[in-house]
């Protein structure tokens, strides 16, 4: 408590012109010290880690004894790897299955619950919001058990209605769109309290003069809100976009990955290989190549989303 | 009544049934999570399917007290996800305080630095990470779950907009009554921002109690194991799958977060929807 107490007439700013850059330093040791624990930890658990990983990528290593340094052997295998290039295409297709239609519903219902038309408008965002706090494992094996194509209650209400049972788990696109159904579930709520968010900045009486005007809610819908909103829209399509590719949970409870890969996705892909195969080298290549194209195609979506 | 009065009651109706059906899917998973949970193994997949029969009990309850541990899991994901979010919340909002009320060299670079960490992805750094907390020796060790996420970059961001609408009179006020810089922060920034550390711990508690990934590569035994480390390696006896006690587990696991998001469902809609408007 002592130097605590030596320090206490300390400005935080500086006043005047400070005589050295130094001095400023040492006037703001303060805010320094209570930034540190994000950098300290950041370059134990972050920074340094990568750049390890960087030259582990230039190896094979089991994760015991010395490293075999292979050059760029890992990059040239990994161009081959189909089942990697399986998972990246797993995640795009998985993109298209549940994006658009889930920011779609996502902002019909911000919009719908803004409106002010909606009785008890706070128990449905409650109960549309309640599965984005629960763990996918436990989501991922109910979802299962509700899929299960013999027996399972979804297939049985279809077959009240006359319809064939579904091979929700078996069948390589339908086990896609059932993830894609339990990822909807799951995020809708996240990503309508989000738009709700962003409609409460957007002007209110740009589409009441609208609809004075004689457009019908659906035009205003179109031609006024999706353009404001095009910011936020443009955010949770970069979350979403992020969140395909890296799923886990949601894929190792529902499908395994499987049918024969239909679902497996880049990060399952990188842990199988790093913690199955005990190819940490060839685990930390795909990774780079997996961070590299992700970023591109943020790059590109936040460039195409502002231009139109 | 006019036409285009009845027309647009006609519309708030089917509204209103949109959303009770909309609703039905919502809860529909929970429901029949709730209900397998109670039934006998041979009953889960029975035809006609039914919620509840003469054979429910909560024999799988008991089961998951006396075979599996249940409340030392418990007491695992309650103790990594609290300390967890106490550890998070002290750096993030001291972080926030430093970025928000002082000026210093560095100080655009380093926050730069700090957005920029956000975009690296937990693939890249998921291997390297896990090498580093085995050199530490914290592999089966709930430090390897607490400490690396501690400070983060997205709470150190939100806590800088929230403390920056504090006026700067009131921190010179204590500094002239000679409050330290740290004193400030503790006895005056503290109380002032409950609200903000409220909504940011609520979001973090949940990551914490819901994460799979790295708890599903650090924990080796199972009586540290977390709850969705646990469901997800429930087994049956004779290695079928135990679907009416696993569900009996996920059930448990969810209760306590829904009641946390129950109590404090504003702050915590608010805490998602302040972190994606700022980003």
């Amino acid at each position: 408590m002592e130097s605590i107490q030596d320090h206490a007439a300390v400005p935080p700013k500086p006043i005047g012109r400070p005589r050295s850059r130094w001095g400023e330093v040492r006037k703001s040791r303060w805010a320094y010290a209570f930034i540190s624990p994000f950098y300290i930890l950041f370059a134990i658990f972050g920074l340094w880690p990568m750049a390890f990983s960087v030259y582990l990528s230039l190896t094979e290593w089991k994760g015991v004894g010395p490293l075999e340094f292979v050059g760029f052997e890992n990059y040239t295998r990994l161009v081959r790897d189909t089942v990697f290039w399986q998972s990246m295409r797993n995640g795009i297709i998985l993109f298209v299955l549940y994006v658009p239609l889930m920011l779609f519903l996502a902002l019909v219902l911000a919009v719908i619950l803004n409106s002010g038309r909606v009785r008890g408008y706070r128990i449905f965002r409650t109960i549309i919001f309640m599965p984005f706090i629960t763990n996918m494992i436990a989501a991922g094996f109910a979802f299962r058990i509700l899929f299960t194509h013999q027996n399972g209650l979804i297939n049985i209400g279809l077959g009240t209605l006359g319809l064939d049972a579904v091979p929700w788990l078996e069948s390589v696109w339908w086990a896609r769109i059932t993830l894609s159904i339990l990822i909807i579930w799951a995020w809708l709520g996240y990503n309508m309290v989000i738009m709700m968010a962003g409609l409460q900045t957007i002007p209110h009486d740009l589409t009441e003069a609208a609809l004075v005007d004689g457009a019908t809610p659906v035009q205003a819908f179109f031609r006024i809100t999706i353009p404001l909103m095009r910011p936020v829209i443009l955010f949770t399509a970069v979350t979403s976009t992020i969140g395909s590719f890296g799923l886990f949970a949601e894929v190792a409870s529902l499908t395994e990955g499987g049918p024969i890969n239909a679902t497996l996705t880049p990060l399952i892909r990188i842990y199988n290989v790093a913690f199955g195969g005990l190819r940490l080298g060839y685990a930390s290549a795909l990774a780079y190549t997996y961070f590299a194209i992700i970023f591109f195609l943020t790059i590109f979506q936040v460039r195409y989303g502002r231009e139109r | 009544m006019t036409a285009r009065a009845f027309r647009e009651s006609l519309i708030t109706i089917l509204i209103h049934v949109l959303l009770v059906v909309l609703s039905a899917f919502m809860i529909l998973p929970f429901g029949w999570m709730l209900a397998t949970s109670f039934k006998l193994p041979q009953d889960v997949f029975g035809y006609p399917p039914i919620l509840f029969n003469e054979n429910s009990s909560p024999i799988h309850y008991r089961f998951l007290l006396e075979e599996k541990n249940l409340l030392r899991i418990l007491w695992n994901t309650f103790f990594v996800a609290f300390s967890a979010t106490f550890l998070s919340l002290f750096f993030c909002s001291l972080g926030g305080y430093g970025f928000a009320k002082y000026r210093f060299p560095g100080k655009n670079v380093l926050f730069a630095f700090l957005l920029a960490t956000m975009i690296v992805p937990f693939a890249v750094t998921m291997v390297p990470s896990f090498i580093v907390v085995r050199e530490f020796g914290w592999v089966d060790t709930f430090y390897a779950l607490i400490i690396p996420g501690a400070a983060n970059a997205f709470g150190i961001f939100f806590m800088r907009q929230y403390i920056s609408s504090i006026s700067d009179e009131l921190l010179d006020a204590a500094r002239i009554d000679g409050a330290t810089e740290f004193g400030i922060y503790w006895r005056i920034i503290v109380p002032i921002i409950v609200p903000g550390l409220t909504s940011l711990g609520l979001i973090f508690f949940m990551g914490s109690w819901n994460n799979y990934v790295w708890p599903l590569i650090i924990l080796k035994t199972p009586a540290r194991f977390t709850m969705p480390l646990a469901i997800a390696s429930f087994g049956g006896a004779v290695g079928l799958s135990n679907y009416p006690g696993q569900m009996a587990m996920a059930v448990i696991s969810i209760i306590p977060l829904l009641i946390i998001f129950l109590l404090f469902q504003r702050r915590f809609v608010e805490g998602v929807m302040a972190g994606a408007i700022k980003s």
